[in-house]
């Protein structure tokens, strides 16, 4: 039978890396979509995914135990995820004015031919989701998915990403309003 | 009638903090209720954006890739300087002061080999604008904390703390480049961390309150945004605008 988190975590922390291999094997898959889903990059997830076990390796001494390995570890994710999005995000802006890229992302969605087949769920709305999300600042973006895809409630996402709930409340709101005015018109469009 | 405002909608909608009020109002009021039935089917279209599924050996290959790196000596503080993403900028810092405090001693500006001015410069600039982007998220977080009772900031502190030696080392470099607007702003917010990590961690609304209004006294927040933005001007690349030094 395999070791629970904290009997895996406290081999780790003895000195056995091998006993890591548990840890790694049962929790891949989750970091992995909430990295995709930071990420929206298959490659760039799996990347962040490496990084996550790794800093979390590091960092084992510092777990403490409050939370569980699996909360603490999505915090890692979370972070690193934030970092990653944050330097992605600076490296565009340089290329291409925020501006710009939130008019071409309006321009995308009123292009839409308003016919219910074009904007489909299954087609031209489900493409805009993605760019949706990019549109958010880092904070929003994590903020968001970590209610919104993974449950968390404010308080935790608080902790997750070390600040007060109240930030955290604040970026979530902010998010919402920013992809309700993006995809508002074509979802309205889709129902039509 | 009052509305619900969107912020309580989005509340009601991920079933956080249920309201019996807010519950009696939509049964009430149409408007609203139509209102929350626009941002539902947002938010449920956003659920169409899956993740792919890795297949059931990716937690197998994702040990065989990080294995060979573990059993290294556990993080220590400075591990932070060596971390990937800072060792440009810290590499870029070292040479600057370096080159500073040679170009002193010999009464002679040279540039730095290998790398040319403008590119320098950008490297810091970007360094030192994550540098305060991560100050200004610790500073906000305090200033907005709601809190009626007594306040932990031990995590505050611990942020603050690891701050302070890359906010010293900054601070130096854009002195000895004789940008003074940067340097002046880095000394303030060295001051200000210092006092956060040096501060008990557990406050009581009066003590963090004090805080609280320190830091607000000396438009820190303010200055910080500034020179924040002056700097993102700065690193965008020049078409045609003349590079200003750090």
């Amino acid at each position: 039978m395999e070791p629970s988190d904290d009997a895996a975590v406290a081999q780790v922390r003895a000195g056995n890396p091998d006993a890591y291999r548990v840890l790694v094997e049962r929790h891949s898959h989750s970091v992995f979509r909430l990295a995709f889903r930071m990420t929206a990059n298959e490659q760039d997830a799996e990347d962040l995914v490496q990084e996550t076990f790794l800093r979390a390796y590091r960092q084992i001494g510092r777990f403490d135990g409050r939370a569980s390995f699996s909360t603490w570890l999505y915090r890692i994710a979370a972070n690193c995820s934030l970092d990653f999005i944050r330097s992605r995000q600076r490296r565009r802006e340089q290329q291409t004015p925020v501006d710009e890229q939130g008019q071409e992302l309006e321009a995308a969605v009123a292009a839409g031919d308003p016919t219910p087949d074009r904007v489909a769920f299954s087609g031209e709305l489900k493409q805009l989701l993605a760019p949706a999300l990019e549109s958010l600042s880092p904070m929003e973006r994590t903020a968001f998915v970590l209610r919104h895809y993974e449950g968390l409630c404010i308080e935790d996402i608080g902790k997750a990403l070390g600040v007060h709930s109240g930030a955290a409340k604040h970026s979530v709101f902010r998010a919402v309003q920013k992809l309700r005015k993006v995809l508002e018109p074509a979802v309205s469009t889709a129902r039509s | 009638m009052k509305h619900l405002n969107e912020d309580e909608l989005v509340l009601h909608y991920y079933g956080e903090g249920r309201d019996a009020g807010v519950e009696q109002h939509l049964e009430a009021c149409a408007a609203c209720r139509a209102n929350l039935e626009s941002l539902t089917r947002v938010l449920d279209a956003m659920d169409a954006l899956e993740a792919p599924e890795p297949s059931e050996t990716y937690g197998s290959r994702v040990w065989q890739r990080i294995s060979p790196q573990l059993g290294q000596t556990p993080e220590r503080w400075w591990t932070n300087w060596f971390a990937p993403r800072r060792l440009v900028a810290v590499a870029a810092m070292a040479a600057l002061l370096i080159g500073a405090f040679l170009a002193g001693r010999v009464s002679q500006r040279r540039q730095m080999a290998g790398l040319s001015g403008p590119v320098r410069e950008r490297i810091m600039m970007v360094a030192v604008g994550e540098h305060l982007e991560r100050s200004q998220m610790i500073l906000v977080e305090l200033v907005n904390n709601e809190s009626k009772g007594p306040v932990d900031i031990s995590e505050e502190q611990q942020r603050a703390e690891d701050l302070i030696g890359e906010n010293r080392l900054y601070r130096q470099a854009a002195l000895k480049s004789g940008d003074r607007a940067v340097s002046s702003v880095l000394d303030e917010l060295e001051r200000v961390l210092l006092e956060i990590a040096h501060s008990p961690s557990k406050l009581d609304s009066a003590e963090f309150e004090q805080v609280r209004q320190r830091i607000e006294a000396q438009g820190i927040l303010f200055k910080i945004r500034v020179v924040s933005s002056n700097l993102r001007e700065r690193e965008a690349p020049p078409h045609g605008k003349a590079s200003r030094a750090l």
